[in-house]
């Protein structure tokens, strides 16, 4: 090619690059409604991604006239690329928004108000009260919540085993806690009784997850609140267990995946999470299913709330949002389709039997689901029981307001403990205190 | 002096038809090709980094969520940023950090070129090994230098324990975590600094250090009176790129410590991602951090090009 036709055609496609913006929401052109939604799970995982492809048809010969397109970024929900994604244009007409991010979401206005709408999801009513109450704003409703689960203690049973406690009887307080994980470290080197993260926001997210634990709050009437017995009793606790009991190990954590990494390797005792903490375990880092099991908090007075909705997209059209609502009824929301087709989630090697949603509670969807679940599952629902019993009675706590700004105010008092044997766990509360009142103060 | 430009032959034999073009067209039409190539890297230019530049100045003076128009709140997002308990740490933290990383980033790069360019055996092979470290994306170094701190089953702790040292915390102690990403970021770029030295290197002329040996000169004094003044043009400008680029640190901090412990390892960078994408999408304030790191170059940038002037 010559230089000048070179130069010409580079100019050219350049101007087209630019003005070239595809969108993410679908459309209504020719008839057809299109609409895209996210999490379609990756090529990684085929038989997973079969079963989707194989719901998409089933839903489309179900719609006629309706065109679902498949993203399959991963996470699903990633807060770096959220906001980005809506401007451009990018976004799915169907996305799914953590809890973490809900009031953010809700209050920049970057989900669309389906109040009208929710009927559309057969058994919108049966998912629980103060789970809907989440995603609903002034009355009116601006997701469909998809998953709902409060934090508890996940352990190693045969750690336990092995270190003289009963795995059937796991640690129901804070002390019970300490003594086991004194046990579990003294089987010797490289055992961890308790892991704990020191950093990346992860600290100071788990500081709140002790805290409700023990009573205390961490915001109350707009001022932090947790500078409180409670508060110092996390860090004091932890700060023993650190440097007189030698049970935490030395390595501080930061990163969500790196103590379920740690844990599924085998030597670490117990950590604070979610149900999904252990699929994770044994699905993603391959740990030993019959090794790990769940209960509920220690001293369970309160504990973190988590799980995730799927909302619309504030541009999507009415036809759109109508196949969108349809889309999240068929997939999402009931018993024996999509991905409640626990039978078909068996023979594809998912990790079913793990307790790890109870968005519908005790209504008759929710029975049915967990009885499915419990029909076919493939995990050892024994070890998770003391969490289905102890986890029932549990009040549920929301993040607090400028949850990631407190967050890592709090992973300083949190690496502090870890770090240092001379930290001052008043000091580090009061320091703390005053980084939160400014932080709250400009919210 | 005014030059003799040629046409093409085929253009010159050509027969001509109607006036004969002018000779501004006749340039222009000759040019044609440098513009189209002009106007596609000024485009790019445009596009990737002169447009987020101005964006990055305006959104530090709105707040938006990148859907709804934004609105323009002064200085508010500056005041934000500014009231942040971690922002003065993270100052302080960027500038110990850019501080450690040029003396051991811009000396130690330095010295292994002058080695490796002594030597005399194995200079590829050697120069091959000091470069490696490059090829690696930054993400693997990182990892790589992960395990290395382990403080349990970590190299750098096996070795110390070898030889009867006791292990140091590395990058769980606020003593040790700044110079632990001081290191990592050395060895991650040194072999790029070493290459640039090399090939300065080697276009000082033999016969100034032969004369120089003539006169009695040790290697010290052959390294002060005819190397640095050699190759001066060259270190400045690597302490320019230096500073500029360990200036804007994130990474290391990012993939090793998340800040901590005690925000030991804060950096500004740092605190401008956690503004936008982990603080609920602040743009307006991460905005205006990176404003801020921008004067501060810039003042840094203009400092050095003055001394470098009066130098000359």
């Amino acid at each position: 090619m010559k230089p000048r036709n070179l130069a010409i055609l580079l100019t050219t496609g350049l101007a087209f690059t630019a003005t070239a913006c595809g969108s993410g929401t679908g459309s209504d052109a020719g008839g057809d409604t299109t609409i895209t939604v996210a999490c379609q799970p990756a090529k990684t995982a085929p038989k997973l991604r079969k079963a989707w492809t194989d719901d998409v048809a089933t839903f489309e010969k179900a719609h006629p006239g309706v065109k679902v397109k498949s993203t399959d970024q991963q996470p699903c929900f990633d807060p770096k690329t959220f906001a980005a994604k809506l401007a451009g244009g990018q976004m799915e007409t169907v996305f799914v928004v953590p809890v973490t991010n809900y009031a953010d979401v809700i209050a920049k206005k970057q989900a669309k108000d389906i109040t009208s709408s929710v009927g559309l999801v057969k058994n919108y009513k049966d998912i629980k009260q103060d789970v809907r109450d989440m995603v609903a704003e002034n009355g009116k409703v601006y997701g469909i919540p998809n998953v709902s689960y409060t934090v508890g203690l996940v352990y190693n049973r045969a750690l336990f085993t092995k270190a003289g406690l009963d795995p059937d009887s796991p640690p129901r307080t804070w002390d019970e806690v300490r003594a086991a994980a004194k046990k579990i470290a003294d089987l010797g080197d490289g055992y961890v009784g308790y892991g704990e993260y020191g950093g990346g926001n992860t600290g100071g997210w788990h500081f709140a997850q002790a805290l409700f634990s023990r009573g205390g709050e961490m915001v109350q009437g707009g001022k932090p609140a947790f500078n409180s017995p409670e508060g110092k009793a996390v860090l004091q606790t932890l700060h023993d267990m650190r440097w007189e009991d030698h049970s935490t190990g030395s390595k501080v954590l930061i990163g969500w995946e790196s103590l379920m990494q740690q844990m599924a390797a085998g030597k670490t005792g117990m950590m604070l999470g979610a149900p999904d903490v252990v699929s994770d375990v044994i699905q993603k880092f391959q740990g030993k299913p019959e090794d790990y099991g769940i209960t509920g908090i220690p001293d369970g007075k309160a504990s973190l709330t988590g799980g995730e909705a799927y909302m619309i997209n504030p541009k999507a059209s009415a036809a759109q949002t109508k196949a969108a609502l349809q889309w999240i009824d068929f997939e999402f929301n009931t018993p024996g389709k999509g991905r409640f087709d626990f039978a078909r989630g068996k023979a594809n090697g998912e990790a079913v039997g793990v307790p790890n949603n109870d968005y519908m509670g005790d209504s008759a969807t929710g029975k049915a689901l967990a009885e499915q679940r419990k029909a076919n599952a493939a995990l050892p629902v024994a070890n998770y029981e003391p969490y289905v019993t102890g986890a029932a009675g549990i009040a549920p706590r929301l993040e607090p307001a400028k949850a990631q700004e407190l967050y890592a105010v709090l992973d300083v008092a949190m690496s502090a403990v870890l770090t240092r044997e001379s930290a001052d766990v008043d000091q580090l509360l009061a320091d703390a205190e005053s980084k939160a009142n400014s932080i709250l103060a400009r919210s | 002096m005014e030059t003799l430009t040629l046409e093409p032959l085929e253009q010159r034999l050509a027969p001509r038809r109607g006036r004969p073009p002018s000779k501004r067209r006749r340039a222009t039409r000759r040019n044609l090709t440098s513009y189209g190539f002009l106007c596609a890297a000024l485009f790019c230019f445009a596009m990737f980094a002169w447009w987020p530049i101005i964006k990055e100045v305006l959104l530090s003076f709105q707040q938006t969520n990148l859907v709804d128009k934004p609105s323009w709140v002064g200085l508010e997002n500056f005041r934000t940023v500014m009231d942040d308990p971690a922002f003065g740490q993270a100052w302080r933290n960027t500038l110990v950090f850019t501080l450690l990383a040029l003396v051991c980033g811009y000396v130690v790069p330095f010295a292994v070129a002058i080695v490796l360019n002594e030597l005399r055996h194995a200079r590829a092979y050697l120069r091959f090994v000091v470069y490696l470290p490059v090829m690696l994306p930054p993400i693997v170094s990182v990892l790589l230098f992960r395990w290395f701190y382990d403080p349990g089953p970590g190299l750098f702790n096996q070795a110390l324990d070898s030889v009867g040292l006791p292990g140091l915390s590395w990058l769980d102690s606020t003593s040790t975590a700044l110079i632990s990403l001081v290191i990592v970021s050395t060895w991650m770029n040194l072999g790029s600094g070493v290459l640039i030295y090399l090939a300065a290197l080697q276009n000082i002329p033999g016969d100034l250090y032969e004369a120089a040996e003539l006169d009695g000169a040790g290697i010290l004094k052959r390294i002060r009176h005819v190397t640095i003044p050699q190759t001066r043009l060259i270190l400045m400008l690597m302490l320019m790129l230096q500073l500029v680029a360990t200036m804007q640190v994130f990474i290391e901090p990012y993939m090793l410590t998340g800040g901590g412990p005690e925000n030991a390892t804060v950096t500004v960078v740092y605190l401008m991602y956690q503004y936008a994408f982990v603080y609920g999408g602040n743009y307006g304030a991460g905005s205006a951090l990176g404003l801020m790191l921008m004067i501060v170059l810039l003042a840094v940038a203009a400092v050095q090009l003055r001394l470098t002037r009066e130098e000359k």
